[in-house]
C-alpha cells in the first residue's frame, strides 16, 4: 500500500487527487503499475476494470486529470497487457457525465476477465477466446449486493484532525471482503458518503449495464433479417465467442436463403461477426448489425465478445448494401464480389 | 369538569347525563382526531380521556421500534386497524448499521395476528422482514389491504408471492427503495383472476422483467386504481398499452422511457397519455430520452409532483418540459440539469414547494458537472414558497445561502450536502458557519436540518440559540470540539432526532444530554470521539435509555465506534446481534 493518505478537512481532496493523478501518470506509461482500482481490490490476481481509460470525456481546461485519456478507444490498450477495462459505457463524449453514473464502482461486478487486444485483427480477437467467459448479464440481486458490500467494505475514513483518534491507523486501505474492484476514480470512498441509498446509487450504476431481455442467467435478444418473414431470438449467454455466434446464425438463418451458406464456392471463414450467407439472387451479402444500449446500430465483432453481449440490445442482418457508413468493409466485399 | 364527577357519570348515567359526557360520546369525539400527536396530548388529560382515546385510536405509528413491545401496544389500544412501524438509524441507509442489526418484523406479527385479527394496514420503514412473514402475514389477516415498505430488506418476490395469493382484499401494494432479493416477476402473477381490488401498484423498485401478460390483465381489471409505478422492464409500448386501460391514474411511474419507437407508436404514446387528465404525479422515466418527452406535454398540465430523479436529463430538455407543467409543487431531478436547468425551474414553476437534486455521479469529482451555488439561488428567486430542499452540489457559499433564504424564508427542512466532506466557502476559504446561521436566524419553521461543509462550532451555537423548532438535525465532518454538540444539546427544545458521524465529540458532549435524551427519540453517534467507559457512564446514569454500541472489527477496544441512544419502555432489547452490545 502507499504511505497513508493526509487527512484534514480541507486538503484531503487536493492531497489525494494529487497522490493519484501521479500514479495514472505512472500507470498510462506502464504495464505493470496498478491503477487505484487494483489497489483496493483484494488479490493480484484480480484484474480491475479500469474504465477511465476507454472513455471520452470531456471537461474543463485546467480540469483534466492526468488519466483521462483523449485517445480512442483501443488504442491505448495496446500498450497495457494487463487488465484493460472495458467501460460497460458507450463509447461517447460524456459532457455531464451522467451515463457513466456509478458504473466505476460496480463494473467491478461483471466479473474479471483478460481482454484480448482490440488492436489484433479480426480474425484473431475471435480465436482469442483467452477470454475467460464471464458472467456477463447482471443478476441484479449480485449487483446490488455487491455495490452495497463493495461501499461498505471501503472503511476508509476521513480521519478528524482535531481530535487525533487512536482509530487512525485505520485509515490505510482496507481490501474490500468481496473480489471485485470496486473504488472509482480518484478520491477515496468514505463509508455511506454521500448520503444516497443503496437502490438509487445501483439504479444509477445499472444505467450501463440494463439490456432490455435480461433475465437471470440468460441474456435473449432479438435478431431480424432484412427479407425475413419473423425474427429470431438467441441467448447471447449461450456463446462464448463470435465464431459460435456466427455459426448458430448461420443455420438460424439459412432457411431465409436461397442455397445454403457459401454454395457460392467461398471458403467458410473462421471468424468474426459477419455471418457469410448469401443471397444468390440478390448477389449481395449480408452484414450483421446491431443495436448498442445507446440506440445506435454498430457493427458486430470490433469489441470484445464480452462487451458486446453487455451492450447489445438486439441485432439485424442488414444487407450489405444498407450497410454503407456502418460496414465499410462489407461494402468493400461487396464491390469485390459482384 | 373533574374527574370526580365524571366518575360519577359512570355509574348513573341519568343523573349524569346533562353534566358530563358518556364514554360513548367521548370515544366518538376523539374518534376524529387524526394526528397521532394530538391523540398523545389528550391521552394525558385524565384516566377518562385516556381510556376513551385508547379505545378509539384506530392507527398507531411508532417511530423506533424497539421504544416499545408489541405486547404494550395491543393492552394499550384494542382497536388497531393499522400500523406504521419505523425500524433501524436512519443511517443504515448509507451502510454504517450491520446486516443483521435487528428490527425484525415478525414478532410484531405474531402479536398482532392474536390481537388485531382485523389488521388492515401496515407500513415499514427500515424493517427486516423475510418472505416467511411476509407469508404469515397474508394468511394470518384477511381484510388486510394495505401493505408499504420503504427501505426494508431481507425479503424476496416469492414474500410478494405471497401476498398476491392470500390477499383478497389488498387494495395498496407499494414496495419502495427496498434491499429485495429479486427472484423474478412471476409473483404478479399470483393475483387471482377475480381479484380487482387493487388501487395503488407500486412495484418501481424491482429490477427483473415482470409478465406482462398478467400486469396488463391486472390493470385492467382493477378499475380503481389510482397509482402505478412501473419498473424499468417495462417498455413504452407496453406503457402505452397499460395506460390505455388505466387513463384514471393519478400517479404513474413509468417504466424504461427508451425504446426505439416509430412515428406512429410515439404518437399513439403521446395521445394515450393526453387522456390522462387526472395525473398529478408522474415518476419513473428511466432511461429517458429527450427526444420522446415531448410526449409526456399534454399529460403534465396537472401535474404537481415530477420525480426525474432517474433520468438523466441535460438543461435544455428540462427546461421544454417544464414549460408545460406550471402547477408544479414539487420536483426531483439529477444534477445533469445544471444550474442552467434549476434557472428554468425558478422561471416556470412559481408554485414549487420542495426541490430535490440528486447526484448523478457523486464518486467523481474530478470533473466540473453537478449544480452549484448559482443553480439554488436562481430557484430561490423564482420560487417563494420553497419549503423543502435537498441539494447536493460540489461547492457553495456562505452568501448564496443566505440570498436563499432571504428568498425562502418558510424552509421546514434544509438539507445541503456539499460532497467533499469539511469544503469551506470555495470562494472566501471560511468555514461555513454563516450559511447555517443564516439559516437558523431567517427559517424559523425550521424542522429539519442537515448541515456539511468546513463547520466550527460556531455552527452549532447557532443551531442551539435559534432552531426553536428543530426536531431532526444531521451532522457529518463538522465541529471543531464538544461544545458544538453541547450548544445543541442545550438549545434546541424540540429537538427529536440527531444523527452524528465523524465529528470531534467526545464524553463531555455525549453526557451534557442525559435529560435531553428522554424528549428525544433517539441519538446517533458515529466515529465521533465517545469511549465505551463514556456510554457506560450513559447508560448507568439513565436507566430508561437504552444505550447501544456497535462494535467495528479491529478497532480499539476502548473506543464506542457508533453508539445509538433511545428511549424506550420496552427495557433494553434481547434480539441484539453480539457485534451491538447493549450497555
Amino acid at each position: 500500500m502507499s504511505t497513508p493518505l493526509e487527512h484534514d478537512y480541507i486538503g484531503l481532496a487536493e492531497t489525494s487527487s494529487m497522490e493519484r493523478s501521479s500514479e495514472k501518470l505512472s500507470s498510462s506509461s506502464s504495464s505493470s503499475i496498478p491503477s487505484i482500482e487494483d489497489k483496493t481490490s483484494k488479490t493480484a490476481n484480480d484484474t480491475c476494470l479500469n474504465l477511465k481509460e476507454t472513455e471520452l470525456r470531456l471537461g474543463l481546461p485546467g480540469s483534466q486529470s492526468p488519466e483521462r485519456k483523449l485517445s480512442l478507444f483501443g488504442q491505448d490498450l495496446e500498450t497495457n497487457d494487463k487488465s484493460n477495462g472495458f467501460a460497460g459505457s458507450p463509447l461517447k463524449n460524456l459532457v455531464s457525465g451522467a451515463k457513466r453514473g456509478f458504473s466505476d464502482a460496480i463494473d467491478g461486478s461483471n466479473g474479471k476477465w483478460v481482454f484480448a487486444m482490440n488492436g489484433k485483427s479480426d480474425v484473431e480477437l475471435a480465436k482469442g477466446a483467452a477470454l475467460a467467459s464471464p458472467r456477463v448479464g447482471l443478476d441484479s440481486k449480485t449487483n446490488s449486493q455487491q455495490a452495497k458490500t463493495s461501499v461498505s467494505v471501503m472503511k476508509e475514513v476521513v480521519g478528524v484532525p482535531q481530535s487525533p483518534k487512536p482509530v487512525q491507523d485505520k485509515n490505510n486501505l482496507v481490501p474490500p471482503v468481496n473480489d471485485h474492484a470496486i473504488a472509482p476514480a480518484s478520491k477515496a470512498q468514505v463509508v455511506g458518503w454521500p448520503p444516497i441509498r443503496s437502490f438509487r446509487k445501483n439504479s444509477m450504476a445499472s444505467n450501463l449495464a440494463k439490456n432490455s431481455d435480461e433475465g437471470a442467467g440468460c441474456l435473449y435478444v432479438k435478431v431480424s433479417m432484412d427479407g425475413a418473414p419473423y425474427l429470431r431470438k438467441v441467448d447471447l449467454k449461450t456463446y462464448n465467442n463470435y465464431m459460435e455466434f456466427s455459426s448458430a446464425l448461420e443455420k438460424m438463418f439459412s432457411c431465409f436463403t436461397i442455397g445454403q451458406c457459401n454454395s457460392s464456392g467461398l471458403p467458410a471463414r473462421d471468424g468474426l461477426s459477419e455471418s457469410r450467407l448469401m443471397d444468390l439472387l440478390h448477389g449481395s451479402e449480408y452484414v450483421l448489425t446491431y443495436e448498442d444500449k445507446d440506440g445506435d446500430w454498430m457493427l458486430v465483432g470490433d469489441v470484445p465478445w464480452e462487451m458486446f453481449t453487455d451492450s447489445c440490445r438486439r441485432l439485424r442482418i442488414m444487407k450489405g448494401s444498407e450497410a454503407i457508413g456502418l460496414a465499410p468493409r462489407a461494402m468493400e466485399k461487396c464491390k469485390n464480389q459482384n | 369538569m373533574g374527574s370526580s364527577e365524571l366518575k360519577r357519570s359512570k355509574d348513573s348515567v341519568e343523573s349524569a347525563r346533562w353534566s358530563s359526557f358518556p364514554d360513548e360520546v367521548l370515544e366518538r369525539v376523539l374518534s376524529l382526531l387524526k394526528s397521532h400527536r394530538d391523540r398523545s396530548s389528550v391521552s394525558l388529560v385524565c384516566k377518562d380521556w385516556y381510556n376513551a382515546e385508547r379505545w378509539s385510536r384506530t392507527h398507531v405509528f411508532i417511530g423506533n421500534c424497539y421504544s416499545v413491545s408489541p405486547e404494550i401496544v395491543a393492552r394499550r389500544f384494542p382497536r388497531i386497524r393499522s400500523v406504521t412501524l419505523k425500524g433501524k438509524p436512519r443511517f443504515s441507509d448509507f451502510n454504517l448499521v450491520p446486516e443483521n442489526w435487528g428490527a425484525d418484523i415478525h414478532a410484531w406479527l405474531v402479536v398482532f395476528a392474536a390481537k388485531y385479527p382485523f389488521l388492515e394496514e401496515l407500513r415499514l420503514k427500515r424493517m427486516a422482514i423475510s418472505d416467511e412473514s411476509l407469508e404469515f402475514l397474508a394468511i394470518s389477516f384477511p381484510n388486510f389491504k394495505a401493505l408499504s415498505l420503504l427501505s426494508c430488506d431481507g425479503f424476496s418476490t416469492n414474500g410478494l408471492a405471497a401476498i398476491a395469493t392470500h390477499c383478497k382484499n389488498l387494495t395498496e401494494l407499494d414496495i419502495q427503495e427496498n434491499g429485495i432479493d429479486d427472484k423474478g416477476g412471476s409473483w404478479l402473477s399470483c393475483f387471482p383472476e377475480s381479484f380487482t381490488s387493487l388501487e395503488v401498484l407500486n412495484f418501481a423498485n424491482l429490477t427483473s422483467d415482470i409478465n406482462f401478460d398478467a400486469l396488463e390483465k391486472l390493470v385492467g381489471r382493477c378499475k380503481s386504481m389510482r397509482v402505478l409505478k412501473l419498473n424499468r422492464s417495462v417498455s413504452l409500448e407496453q406503457l402505452q398499452r397499460l395506460l390505455v386501460s388505466a387513463p384514471q391514474l393519478a400517479e404513474l411511474g413509468t417504466g424504461s422511457f427508451s425504446q426505439e419507437l416509430t412515428i406512429r407508436e410515439y404518437e399513439e404514446l403521446e395521445s394515450t397519455l393526453s387522456i390522462c387528465k387526472n395525473m398529478h404525479t408522474l415518476s419513473g422515466l428511466w432511461d429517458a430520452k429527450g427526444i420522446y418527452l415531448p410526449a409526456l406535454y399534454p399529460a403534465c398540465s396537472h401535474l404537481t409532483f415530477l420525480n426525474l430523479s432517474y433520468a438523466a436529463l441535460q438543461s435544455v430538455e428540462l427546461a421544454k418540459l417544464l414549460a408545460h407543467c406550471p402547477r408544479l409543487k414539487r420536483l426531483w431531478v439529477l444534477d445533469t440539469v445544471e444550474d442552467k436547468g434549476l434557472e428554468a425551474v425558478g422561471l416556470n414553476c412559481p408554485l414549487l414547494e420542495e426541490l430535490r437534486v440528486f447526484p448523478a455521479d457523486p464518486f467523481d469529482d474530478e470533473i466540473v458537472h453537478g449544480v452549484t451555488e448559482a443553480g439554488f439561488v436562481a430557484v430561490s428567486f423564482g420560487c417563494p414558497r420553497l419549503h423543502y430542499v435537498l441539494y447536493f452540489c460540489r461547492q457553495m457559499t456562505n452568501a448564496a445561502v443566505a440570498t436563499i433564504v432571504q428568498n425562502c424564508p418558510d424552509f421546514t427542512h434544509f438539507r445541503l450536502c456539499i460532497m467533499n466532506p469539511g469544503q469551506p466557502d470555495y470562494l472566501t476559504n471560511e468555514p461555513m458557519d454563516e450559511a447555517f446561521g443564516a439559516v437558523v436566524k431567517t427559517c424559523t419553521k425550521l424542522q429539519r436540518l442537515s448541515v456539511s461543509g468546513l463547520l466550527t462550532d460556531l455552527t452549532f451555537e447557532y443551531i442551539g440559540r435559534y432552531a426553536k423548532n428543530l426536531e431532526t438535525l444531521s451532522v457529518a465532518f463538522a465541529g471543531r470540539s464538544d461544545w458544538g454538540m453541547q450548544c445543541v444539546l442545550g438549545g434546541c427544545p424540540k429537538l427529536r432526532k440527531l444523527e452524528i458521524r465523524d465529528c470531534p465529540f467526545g464524553n463531555a458532549a455525549l453526557l451534557s444530554g442525559l435529560e435531553k435524551y428522554e424528549s428525544m427519540r433517539s441519538l446517533w453517534m458515529s466515529a465521533c470521539n465517545v469511549t465505551m467507559n463514556g456510554c457506560r457512564l450513559l447508560a448507568r446514569e439513565m436507566p430508561r435509555l437504552n444505550v447501544e454500541v456497535m462494535k467495528e472489527d479491529g478497532s480499539d477496544e476502548s473506543q464506542a465506534d457508533k453508539v445509538y441512544v433511545y428511549r424506550s419502555i420496552a427495557g433494553p432489547r434481547r434480539d441484539a446481534p453480539p457485534s451491538v452490545l447493549t450497555l
